[in-house]
Formats: C-alpha cells, sequence, structure tokens
C-alpha cells in the first residue's frame, strides 16, 4: 500500500481525484472564458478543436524546433526568470526542484526507486542523506521567499493572500516532514520495533547485543532512550560491531541525514511526547501533502500547470495564430500570473499609482481583477471603474511583456481588455489625451463603427456645465465667480488675441468658436472673469496640440498652454472617481 | 562624455530603430551612454488628466539620472520637453519639489535639481560640435533636399527648454547641412505634426499632420527629417495608413536624423534600422556621393 494505511489511502485517491477534476474545470475555463470583447464568438468546443489543430500544426512544422527550445530553457531552466532576477531565479529554482524531487524520489520513492536501485530502503544512502538534501534546498528557497516579501526594496512588489498561502502550505508540508523525521530519529519506540523486526535481535535473549546497538545509537545517531541518560563508552565501543552486523546493511548512519538529525538532537528533551505523538505527525504531514495537491488547481501553485503552458504557447504562437486559439491563450494567461510583480516593477506608468491612489495602474495588481472579469465575476462600479482606469494609464511600452517571466503576452491582454472597457464603461478622460496615441495607432484593429465612441463619450463628460456658451441667448452669470485653481498668471493677458491668431487649432477651422467653444484668448478672459468651471469645459482644452505657440508669443508672458493643462485637470477631475478625486484633494 | 541615455516608452516599443541609428552614430563620435533599465515614463501623456503624476514621473527619472552621476540624453523630443518642464517647475517651487520628493522617498530616491537634461542634437552640437560631426562624415549627400521638422517640445516654451531660437531655429538645419543635405526653407518647418492629437480627435490631427506633408512637398524637400518617435511615427505609420498621396505622388516620407546622419557616415544600412521605417525611404541612399 502506498502510504501503509487505508484511511491515507483513501484519502490519498480523493484528493487526486479533486487534483484531477479541479484542473479539468480549470482548463476548461480557458476554452470558455472571454477575455475582452475582440474575442470571437466560439463554443468551448470550437476552440479546443482550434487548439489542437495548431498543436498539431506545430508538431508538423518547425516550430516544433520553437517548442523544444521553450520547454527546455523556459519551462526548464527558467530562462526569462534568470534574465530578470538572478536572486529570484535561485530562490524559484530551489523550491521547484527541490520540491519536485522530494515528490518523485520521497513521495512515490516506493513506486519509482526499484527503477534505480532494484530494492529500495528509504533509511539507506542515497536516499537517507539526498531526502534532507533536496528538503535544505526548498528551505533556503522559502527563507529567500520569505526575506524577499519582508525586506521588499520596491513598494510595487505586493502580497496577495495568495502568494501568502503559497509559501504558508509548501512550509507547513516541510516542516511537518522534517519533525517527523526528527521524531523517527529519537524515538525509543521506533528502535524497538527496528531492532525486533529488521535486526531480527530479541530484546531478552540478544540484551547484550541490544545494549550495545543502543549506547551505540543513542552516542551517535541521535536515539533518545529511556534507559541511557549517559551511555558507556565501553558499551559504544562493543556498539560499533554489533551496529555493524545488525544494522548497517539496511540503516545508514543517521546524522547523514544531517537537517532531520540536527532537529533530532534540538528536540531531544522532547523525545518522550514526539515518540509519542509519531503516528499523529506521520497524519499531519501527509494530510498536509494531500490538502496541498487537492487545493492545487485552484490556488497560486496551479502556476505549476498554467506557467509552462504559457512560457511556450508565447513562443509557438504569433499574430497570425487562428483568432479562438489566442482567446485561448489569453484566458490561460490569467492563471499563468504568478503575481510575482516583475511587471509592475518596470511599468512605466507606475508614478500614477502613487498619485492616484489607484494600485490598478501596476500591470501584476491588473491582472488580479482581469481574472475576477473573464471567469464571469462581477465586480462592483469601484471596481470597474478603477479598473478601466488602471488599464487606459498605460503608455504601451510594452516592458511588462518583455521581462513576465510566464511569458504571458500581457501587451496584447491590455489591447482586447482597454477596448472592451472604454466601449461599455463611464467615459474616461484619458481617452482625450496622447495616452490615446496608441489606440490611433491601432485603429485599424478597432471595428470602425465603435472606434469614435469612447471620445464621444468622453467629450460629453467633460465639457461639464459648458452648455451655457452653447445656447447664445441665455446671459453668463459672473457674479458666482469660483476661487481660480489654475495658474493665477491668466491675469496678465490684455487680450490681444496673439494666442489665437497664432493656434494651428484655431486655424484648422472655419468657425472655431462653433468647433471649439471658446478659443485661446476668450479662455484668459472667461477666467479673468472668475469662469474658471466654464472655461475647463470648453472643447479648445482638449483639442490644445500643446505646440505652446500661444505661449511662446504672448507678449505678456501668460503661460497660455500651461493654463490649458491645468483646465485639463480640473475638467479630468469632475469625471475621476470619487475615491481617486479624494485622494487628489488630500494631498 | 557620458551622458544617461533616456529612450521613453515609445522608442522601445515601435521606434527602436531611433535607437539603434542613434547608439550607432554616437558610437562613432565617441559618445558613451549609460542605460538605467529603471527609468519610467517621462510623465507627458499623464500630464492632461493628472499633473502631478506627470511632475512625479519626470521628477523620478531626474533623480536615478543623478543617482547615476551623469547628465540625461533624451532622444523623444516629447520626454525631453516633459523632463525640462518638470525640472523647471520643481526648480521654481522649493514646496513642490518638497512635497514630490516626499512621494520618491519610499525608494530611497530624491531629486536636488543638479541633473542636466538635453536633447540628442544638443549634445550633437554642444557636445560634439559640428565640426566633429563633419569629420566623421564620409560620404555626404548631394543633391538631397531635406524638409527639417523641429518638434514642439524641444523649441517651446523656449525659456523652459533652452533648445534654440523658438522663432528661427537653425540646429537642426545645421546638423543636416552637416551631412552634405540641402534644408530646405519652409514655412510649417517649427509646427506641429499632428501627433498628440491622433487616437483623441484623429481628424483635426491627421489635418495639422496633411498641412505639414503639403508644406514639404511644397518646398521642394525629398524627404522630411526627425528627431522625435512621435512625429516620426506621425509622419510614418500614420501617414502610411490613414493619408491619402496627393494625386500622382507618392508619400513624403520621413528619415529619423542619425539614420541619414548615419548613412553620410557610411554607416551601412541595416545598422540603423532602414527597414524598420514603415514607409520605404532606401532611395535616399541613391543621393549618397
Amino acid at each position: 500500500m502506498l502510504f501503509g494505511d487505508k484511511l491515507l489511502t483513501v484519502i490519498f485517491y480523493a484528493s487526486l481525484a479533486v487534483f484531477v477534476l479541479g484542473t479539468i474545470y480549470k482548463v476548461y475555463g480557458w476554452f470558455k472564458a472571454k477575455v475582452g470583447a475582440q474575442a470571437p464568438d466560439a463554443a468551448p468546443g470550437e476552440r479546443m478543436g482550434a487548439a489542437f489543430k495548431g498543436v498539431v500544426g506545430m508538431i508538423f512544422s518547425k516550430k516544433l524546433f520553437t517548442f523544444l527550445e521553450a520547454l527546455f530553457l523556459d519551462v526548464i531552466l527558467g530562462r526569462r526568470q534568470f534574465q530578470v532576477d538572478k536572486l529570484r531565479w535561485i530562490m524559484h529554482s530551489m523550491i521547484l526542484w527541490g520540491f519536485t524531487l522530494l515528490v518523485i524520489f520521497h513521495a512515490f520513492g516506493k513506486l519509482v526507486n526499484p527503477w534505480f536501485v532494484g530494492e529500495y530502503y528509504s533509511t539507506l544512502n542515497p536516499f537517507w542523506v539526498l531526502r534532507d538534501v533536496f528538503a535544505v534546498m526548498v528551505f533556503a528557497g522559502i527563507i529567500l521567499a520569505i526575506v524577499r516579501r519582508v525586506a521588499k526594496k520596491s513598494p510595487r512588489l505586493s502580497s496577495s493572500p495568495m502568494d501568502i498561502y503559497a509559501i504558508i502550505i509548501v512550509a507547513v508540508i516541510m516542516c511537518s516532514g522534517v519533525l517527523y523525521q526528527a521524531a523517527q530519529m529519537t524515538s525509543y519506540s521506533l528502535f524497538v520495533e527496528m531492532v525486533e523486526y529488521w535486526a531480527g535481535l530479541d530484546m531478552y535473549d540478544d540484551e547484550e547485543d541490544v545494549q550495545a546497538i543502543e549506547a551505540f545509537w543513542v552516542a551517535n545517531y541521535g536515539l533518545v532512550s529511556p534507559n541511557i541518560e549517559e551511555p558507556d563508552p565501553d558499551m559504544v565501543e562493543m556498539g560499533i560491531d554489533a551496529n555493524d552486523s545488525y544494522c548497517a546493511s539496511c540503516h545508514t548512519a543517521s546524522p547523514k541525514a544531517f537537517l532531520s538529525y540536527g532537529f533530532a538532537k534540538m528536540l531531544s528533551p522532547m523525545a518522550g511526547v514526539l515518540d509519542g505523538s509519531r503516528k499523529a505527525l506521520k497524519y499531519f504531514h501527509l494530510l498536509a501533502c494531500f490538502l496541498g495537491l487537492a487545493y492545487l488547481p485552484f490556488s497560486k501553485m496551479f502556476h505549476l500547470i498554467s506557467t509552462p503552458i504559457s512560457l511556450i504557447a508565447s513562443r509557438v504562437m504569433d499574430e497570425n495564430s487562428l483568432p479562438e486559439n489566442i482567446a485561448t491563450r489569453q484566458a490561460m494567461e490569467l492563471d499563468a500570473c504568478v503575481h510575482c510583480c516583475t511587471c509592475s516593477n518596470t511599468c512605466s506608468a507606475m508614478m500614477a499609482s502613487v498619485t492616484s491612489g489607484n494600485k490598478l495602474v501596476l500591470p501584476s495588481e491588473k491582472m488580479q481583477s482581469l481574472k475576477k472579469l473573464a471567469n464571469g465575476g462581477e465586480l462592483n462600479a469601484d471596481e470597474l471603474e478603477a479598473v478601466s482606469y488602471g488599464v487606459y494609464m498605460c503608455t504601451n511600452c510594452n516592458r511588462c511583456t518583455a521581462v513576465c517571466p510566464s511569458g504571458i503576452i500581457l501587451k496584447d491582454l491590455w489591447m482586447s481588455v482597454r477596448e472592451s472597457l472604454i466601449q461599455k464603461q463611464k467615459a474616461q478622460p484619458m481617452v482625450l489625451t496622447p495616452l490615446s496615441f496608441f489606440r490611433g495607432y491601432n485603429r485599424a484593429r478597432i471595428a470602425p463603427e465603435t472606434y469614435g465612441a469612447p471620445a464621444q463619450k468622453a467629450q460629453e463628460a467633460v465639457a461639464g456645465k459648458f452648455e451655457q456658451l452653447a445656447a447664445k441667448d441665455v446671459s453668463i452669470d459672473i457674479t458666482q465667480a469660483s476661487s481660480a485653481k489654475a495658474n493665477p498668471m491668466f491675469a496678465y493677458c490684455f487680450g490681444c488675441q496673439t494666442c489665437t491668431t497664432v493656434c494651428p487649432v484655431v486655424g484648422g477651422f472655419e468657425n472655431p468658436e462653433e468647433e471649439l467653444g471658446l478659443v485661446p484668448h476668450q479662455i484668459m478672459c472667461s477666467l479673468a472673469m472668475g469662469l474658471e468651471e466654464m472655461a475647463s469645459g470648453s472643447k479648445m482644452i482638449w483639442d490644445c496640440l500643446t505646440c505652446y505657440q500661444c505661449q511662446e508669443h504672448c507678449p505678456q508672458k501668460v503661460p497660455v498652454a500651461d493654463i490649458l493643462y491645468d483646465l485639463k485637470n480640473l475638467a479630468a477631475a469632475r469625471v475621476l472617481p470619487e475615491k481617486q478625486a479624494e485622494s487628489r484633494k488630500t494631498k | 562624455m557620458n551622458y544617461a541615455l533616456f529612450l521613453g516608452c515609445n522608442i522601445p516599443a515601435r521606434v527602436p530603430q531611433y535607437d539603434q541609428a542613434a547608439r550607432a552614430v554616437l558610437n562613432r563620435l565617441g559618445v558613451e551612454v549609460l542605460d538605467i533599465p529603471d527609468f519610467n515614463c517621462c510623465g507627458y501623456p499623464m500630464r492632461d488628466t493628472d499633473s502631478q503624476a506627470f511632475l512625479l514621473s519626470s521628477a523620478r527619472n531626474l533623480a536615478l539620472a543623478e543617482q547615476s552621476g551623469l547628465d540625461m540624453m533624451v532622444l523623444c523630443k516629447c520626454c525631453f520637453g516633459a523632463l525640462k518642464a518638470a525640472s523647471y517647475a520643481l526648480a521654481q517651487d522649493s514646496a513642490l519639489k518638497n512635497e514630490i520628493n516626499a512621494l520618491l522617498e519610499p525608494e530611497k530616491l530624491s531629486y536636488q535639481g543638479k541633473v542636466k537634461v538635453k536633447h540628442f542634437f544638443s549634445v550633437l552640437q554642444d557636445s560634439v560640435g559640428l565640426d566633429e560631426v563633419k569629420k566623421k562624415v564620409e560620404r555626404p549627400f548631394q543633391g538631397l533636399r531635406i524638409a527639417t521638422h523641429y518638434g514642439c517640445h524641444a523649441l517651446r516654451p523656449s525659456a523652459v527648454t533652452e533648445f534654440d531660437d523658438p522663432v528661427n531655429p537653425s540646429l537642426f538645419d545645421k546638423l543636416v547641412e552637416a551631412t552634405g543635405a540641402e534644408s530646405v526653407d519652409w514655412a510649417e518647418k517649427t509646427d506641429c505634426c499632428g501627433a498628440p492629437l491622433m487616437g483623441a480627435n484623429d481628424e483635426l490631427s491627421l489635418k495639422i499632420t496633411g498641412k505639414k506633408l503639403k508644406g514639404a512637398r511644397k518646398a521642394g524637400a525629398h524627404f522630411l527629417c526627425a528627431g522625435c518617435p512621435y512625429c516620426q511615427m506621425q509622419f510614418d505609420t500614420v501617414q502610411a495608413s490613414f493619408i491619402k498621396s496627393e494625386p500622382g505622388k507618392g508619400p513624403m516620407a520621413s528619415i529619423l536624423y542619425p539614420q541619414l546622419l548615419g548613412l553620410s557616415m557610411g554607416i551601412d544600412a541595416k545598422d540603423l534600422g532602414l527597414d524598420n521605417n514603415c514607409l520605404d525611404i532606401s532611395s535616399i541612399k541613391l543621393f549618397l556621393k
């Protein structure tokens, strides 16, 4: 029996079943989920068919070599991680390989190891020492992981509950394992069992040999015996030979398993308690492992499956891949993100997350919301607004994609999600700024009938109370002058209209006042009358090219273009999510 | 002669040939550059809706450059304008500087106002010297007529950018003439390329661009020449995708200045990323002596 116990075996198979079904459920989700509005309308079955076609196509093409290269360099050796952060690569490799080797040679040792050694005893080298070597690797990795999170150098490295859970479950499995092993080493009852069962000695008939072995084990192997406080050196001396003849053939010297032995020595004062709880410790260790297995598909550890696929997909797929497969890849990529925050640490727009107080500007944080969205989860209005803002506050520098250790094509994810969010969600003033250059540049990739809508919506939203200007017969109330928030330098304007004369935007229209609402000198004039809100509602400020001709040519040195920037900020603040507007006020 | 090279967002992602060509010519001219991978966006595109994000972004870059002990060389004119505007604003207002530095504090960064920000062109003129540039020109152009596009955010506001005479600039023309090409005189030389409104108001943006293209053609130029990725994308990819050429004529293509200079220095077109331009400009090589 795999775990020497019926109950444990049943729990193991139950956990395995949960793991398998969970994995199927998650993978099915990749074929079902839609990321963004542009994903093709294809049923999961069609997308699976497309994926199958893609994989077969890859196998019978030159891309097979790319696949093999990606498998070896990116998946097995972790090349992308190595390139970005050597320390993290060491941390990750230690945990990954230490744990994997433990699973193979320790957890499934009874199945695997006979292939190598014929008859397998976990108490014999090389397994006796290797188990501890692998465990030390994992522990070193876990310590590095914790230190990295606690002593974070960058304010953009954040830990989510999932990250902490992942570290905790690995730590619990490892610690319980070492503790169990230490308990075995100190255990007197186990010693008696071994002497009788394995050495074939009788506690009474072979008393002399047993005592010699006991003395030797107490002196050298970490055994804690109720009979011996201080082993007699003569007995220990005798024990050397007895150990050689009765024990050594199937039990390597305990200290070779240096980690567990160290713990055994440390915990020897508690040996009685440990001995009594040996079975409990074994159950605890195994149940922790089974829980980890069953929960794997639903935790961050699912990246064991999704990240290798993402790493390979990013290499073998390109823009010419079937749209169904791109949709599936994007859904899968959401699971491949391990929230390592490498992207956020290199994000060009990172500082906007500080000033807006919206952490969803950072790619690693956006991914968490997108996961929810793609799986059909509901985001509340605040979350939706925050994620729309975060997705648009992006300079499209593609650095997140370049550094992602999981090979996620983040830039394509943003492109997909951005379009659906700005179409469906509230007006976004950033649509009217150079942040839109990339969208204009990629206009051909966007449905022409919907292309103009977001800008239209934003124009209407930022116009504010500007309608009073549109109605020509309404007189403007100048007694309710607002306190000026824009640069007060407008006060030097004497109305020469030079700014308006040199403005290429004004020059581009037959009837500029109709098109733009207010032309530059009228904006300065409005400000002088305290009509700041009205000035900030004119279309002119958003059509400003920021070419600075007005400012350069103003005989009074009024910073006209800078004032238009101020007004745009004021207008945008009116439309901003409440929370962000609040965070601005408090600064 | 060492500089911290500031590339910004567009060059690595969409105009890598600007980076490639600039490094190739700087290498010939003996200028060494340091890459600071921690640099972020200059803040320019955020300025419309969040001026504090703009200031903080620029200040972080300035602080990083200051930490390296080098002055900054900027290739993009919008980045250049933003970095200059931020350093100007922070120099004027110490309360603002303290406020911004407080936001940089979690990263153990602080901006003291010591670093100088220079555009690539100014480095060529002031640090290298036009004579040195000319000395390295091995195959000057002959009969090539170039329309220089100065770029708004380098020229204006001149009190802030300190780049050149804002009304009658000459730096770029001199740099073009150093390659043997003729810099044509044209009315729209210092006008906007239209890029700032692309995506926000395409119609107006393309109208502004179209006017420039027509102007360059009217002045008899063979090619436009740019020193900014935004302007270049507008004249190159955007023109190719969205602007119909005048009847009977092809597009008015643009070449990046370091590509032009590099060709005249005898650097291979491949090493200048000429193929990365959207519009084919390989015919410019026919003008090389």
